[in-house]
């Protein structure tokens, strides 16, 4: 169990990387504290992964150092960090018992058979494979194999960190949803540090407590799921979460005022423009857009039914706005205005949110 | 496998190679059949002479010796060339642009022709002016394949190694890059020795390929033939006279046909049924 | 790490030895042969490759192999590849015995077939020919072929067959243009595995001719025995084989790892 600190942390596989560009995880400092539940979410490629393979120790950091408790281990290896780690697919010993295959850790670290035998039918029980104890592992389905996988992460008691690495991917969705519970639940009982690697946003949001959201090598903001939802920092975190994603449309901003299409929008932020002339852009959610008399002119363009709510589609100056209809509320046709909420409209610069970065 | 549809019309795809195969197969296979129950005093006239061969074969010592002397071969080279080959591909770099340097210059022994390969060793073995053979005997070692029968095994199982422990490489290297580097990495969280990396998760995974490597060397050795024909000419005396070298003696050289078709017969069927026996038994441990 | 990439560093150097060896040898004259041990030719001279390609005996041997062995790698996959297809994508009646009866002549010691080969070919007029050659080795290369077609094939979704009938191909028509090309890599794979043991045969090519379509194995042997101990020129000769050999694994090099995991039993 540990607190775990990142400080200036960047990895290239380039052994002499030349530019930024090189970096497949740009330069990043960060505090996970210990117990906590966090899921790293972001696209394939934004560097998730090797983010996670630097923590476990599976790659030597190019710069910067990896800290647990204070302690500097970025150059230990992986078996003396003392993680776990579950990968996208199950890797099982196919020789091996299920028994023999959550011992493995902890006869490779020399502890005693009678220790073992507790620790092994403890997780076993914790995990529903009890009953398959002495089977052969290659004879599981993928759920049974990622339980095992999972289980050799959670048998040993000294582990700081428990990683998994898109687990649920080979997993069929129904079994997928009680996985993630029994993730939860784990967590709630051991209350042990984990770090849960997706791109998808539902198994990120309901698994964490804390989201760290990653794009293009960097990560673009970390917070709770409501905090990442109602506060995005950045527009690629408006896009990435929520379904349909943020609205974005290019604005001007002026003496403190954001303008878009020729009206004048009120936002939380505006004020704190500093006024450099760089791309600036609104950024509001679809739940926070209404029909008004006035305000903003639109054109609806479609209309499609989402159960509950229905999601319009309007064109304003070359810009789509979604906004989310409540099912039975009346929709105008043709030419009709908008309204954003003020309290949860923000002014972007460059893609990041009016001052939170200089 | 429970995918395949039930489609007899399929047949019709496999007939040419059924056909061609049939007429290269079967009609000789009948030939040689015919001629190990029939006795012939020439003109083409043959009498039906029974189990009367396959008897005499039993009994004949000069078989007993060649087959025994088979045997040998055989198990030497696979106890050589099977850890050696998975030795090998255990070092090989996974990656990088000396990969392919490497698979081609070792595929290399399997593309000579086996006369040549014969003929290679026979320069390289050569007392006086060979490079193995000189180097030997300037060691103080009396190295000289032509006359002991020690140095002729030792030269023949030397040359085999050459000419085929690649194969072993080449397949349990193809083993080795298909297993998924997570695999490795869980292996490292696990705290996993190289021993038990390689007991656990190497193995395991190579044993597909390893069955397949042994087969084909446990063959095609069983057959070995032009080789050792170039090389020793099964000499010095008959010491390097494998079976299908007894054969070809038997069938081309001589005139008994009889005995010569028993031979084929036995002989293919040793082969036949080893193979079998040993895919099956490995193909057993695989369902339990 | 070092140390690890000595041990495949050894044995390719192992490999080279004999190789080595024999370019040593064709590069020398008959006398220096014969005067003793020299670790590399005092008097290098091409004249043993020389006398190779101007002479028809030995250079027309060479032809005569080529085309046996090309007749041989384009009958066993055009046989190969339909049954293959077969195999991968149908279940019939008595498939499985079929697949492991070809399988079983790749079993087939070629010297229990020397004989009545010699007899069933000299019987249809084809004796010293190279259809002949070609056609006794696919006794051995088809059901080679066809087991490494099979695996390839079986990698390939059934989607992709099933699409193409939905699109209106017939069968003909899917099999050349669409499946064939995807499967290339295999069918790369199968020949190179065609060509290389009908390469390297040589105890039926020997005795399935005799003048008309001699190939160089016997071409070799004959010559070694018939004039002595004219090793400068056994050597030389050897060295040429070597090169379509080298020629087909350059062009596969990135297969030869992927096809031989593909082979499965």
């Amino acid at each position: 169990m540990a607190k775990i600190t990142l400080q200036n942390l960047r990895h290239s596989y380039n052994p002499e990387p030349k530019g930024e560009e090189d970096y497949a995880l740009k330069r990043m400092s960060l505090d996970w504290a210990d117990g906590g539940a966090y899921a790293l979410l972001g696209p394939s490629g934004c560097g998730k992964t090797t983010l996670l393979n630097l923590i476990s120790g599976l790659l030597i950091p190019t710069e910067g150092q990896i800290l647990f408790d204070g302690r500097d281990i970025s150059n230990t290896t992986p078996e003396r960090r003392n993680i776990a780690q579950v990968f996208q697919f199950p890797v099982i010993y196919d020789t091996m018992t299920v028994y023999d295959n959550l011992a493995f850790p902890l006869r490779n670290r020399g502890m005693g058979e009678a220790e073992v035998d507790k620790r092994v039918r403890e997780i076993a029980e914790m995990l529903d494979l009890s009953r398959t104890l002495q089977n052969r592992a290659s004879g599981l389905t993928a759920d049974g194999k990622q339980k095992i996988s999972l289980g050799r992460g959670l048998v040993r008691s000294d582990v700081n960190v428990i990683m998994f690495d898109e687990p649920l991917t080979v997993i069929d969705p129904h079994l997928k949803w009680q996985l993630r519970s029994k993730l939860k639940e784990l967590h709630q009982r051991i209350r042990r540090t984990m770090i849960y690697v997706t791109h998808d946003q539902t198994e990120a949001l309901t698994f964490a407590d804390q989201v760290v959201v990653m794009n293009n090598g960097e990560v673009v903001q970390t917070g709770t799921p409501i905090d990442l939802f109602e506060r995005p920092m950045h527009t690629f975190v408006g896009h990435f979460i929520g379904s349909p994603g943020m609205n974005v449309m290019p604005c001007e901003v002026k003496g403190g005022q954001a303008t878009f299409a020729g009206h004048s929008v009120q936002t939380v932020n505006a004020r704190n423009y500093k006024g450099k002339g760089q791309k600036l852009e609104i950024g509001v959610r679809p739940e926070f857009v209404s029909f008004a008399k006035t305000g903003i002119p639109v054109d609806i363009v479609k209309v499609a039914d989402a159960g509950r709510y229905r999601i319009v589609e309007t064109r304003a100056a070359n810009s789509s706005i979604k906004l989310l209809v409540p099912d039975g509320d009346h929709i105008p046709v043709g030419k009709t205005h908008l309204a954003f909420d003020a309290t949860r409209t923000q002014i972007y610069e460059n893609g990041w949110m009016v001052g939170v970065r200089p | 496998m429970s995918s395949k549809t039930v489609n007899q019309n399929a047949w019709w795809l496999v007939l040419p190679v059924f056909i061609m195969v049939a007429f290269n197969a079967l009609i000789p296979l009948m030939t040689v059949v015919n001629y190990s129950v029939q006795e012939s005093f020439g003109n083409n006239e043959f009498f039906w002479s029974g189990t009367i061969w396959f008897e005499q074969l039993l009994e004949d010592d000069q078989f007993r010796s060649s087959l025994l002397r088979q045997i040998s071969f055989t198990s030497i080279v696979l106890f050589i060339q099977v850890p050696l080959g998975l030795g090998i591909a255990l070092c090989m770099p996974r990656k990088g642009p000396w990969v392919s340097v490497c698979l081609v210059l070792m595929a290399l022994p399997l593309l000579v022709p086996w006369n040549v390969v014969g003929s290679m060793w026979n320069i390289m073995a050569l007392p006086d002016i060979g490079l193995l053979g000189k180097g030997l005997n300037a060691l103080g070692i009396p190295f000289n394949y032509t006359r002991q029968p020690i140095s002729a095994w030792f030269t023949v199982v030397l040359m085999d190694v050459w000419h085929w422990t690649s194969l072993v490489v080449l397949l349990c290297y193809a083993g080795l890059v298909s297993i998924p580097d997570a695999y490795y990495q869980a292996a490292k969280v696990d705290g996993a020795k190289p021993w038990a990396v390689f007991r656990f998760i190497q193995l395991p995974k190579l044993k597909h390929v390893l069955t397949i490597a042994i087969l084909l060397r446990f063959m095609d050795s069983f057959m070995i033939y032009t080789e050792v024909i170039v090389l020793t000419g099964g000499g010095p005396g008959s010491a390097t006279k494998f079976l299908s070298i007894d054969l070809v003696q038997k069938a081309l050289g001589g005139f008994d046909l009889g005995p010569a078709a028993a031979m084929s017969i036995v002989y293919f069927l040793i082969i036949l049924l080893t193979s079998w026996l040993f895919y099956t038994l490995m193909m057993r441990n695989e369902a339990q | 790490m070092t140390k690890r990439s000595l041990v495949p560093i050894v044995y390719i150097i192992f490999l080279m030895l004999p190789i080595y060896w024999l370019l040593n040898m064709s590069f020398k004259t008959t006398n220096e042969i014969l005067g003793g041990f020299t670790a590399f030719p005092h008097q290098f001279t091409l004249d043993s490759y020389h006398t190779i390609l101007t002479d028809p005996t030995w250079y027309m041997a060479y032809v005569h192999s080529l085309i046996y062995v090309c007749l041989n790698t384009v009958f066993s996959l055009a046989v190969a590849l339909p049954a293959a297809y077969a195999f991968s994508r149908y279940r019939f009646l008595g498939d499985k015995h079929l697949f492991f009866w070809l399988l079983s002549n790749r079993m087939a010691p070629p010297a229990v077939f020397v004989l009545p080969f010699v007899q069933l070919y000299s019987a249809v007029g084809l004796f010293d020919t190279h259809i002949a050659v070609a056609l006794a080795h696919t006794l051995f290369n088809i059901p080679l072929a066809v087991w490494i077609l099979e695996g390839f094939m079986s990698g390939v979704p059934k989607e992709l067959d099933e699409t193409a009938y939905v699109d209106g191909y017939s069968f003909p028509h899917f099999f050349f243009r669409i499946f064939i090309p995807t499967v290339s890599a295999g069918i790369g794979v199968a020949a190179f595995f065609c060509f290389m043991f009908s390469w390297v045969e040589m105890l039926l090519a020997k005795n399935l001719t005799s003048v008309a379509a001699k190939p160089i194995v016997a071409a070799m042997t004959k010559t070694a025995s018939a004039s002595g101990y004219e090793l400068g020129l056994l050597a030389a000769a050897g060295v040429l084989t070597l090169i379509p050999g080298a020629i087909v694994v350059y062009f596969v090099r990135n297969y030869i790892a992927k096809g031989f995991a593909l082979g499965r039993v």
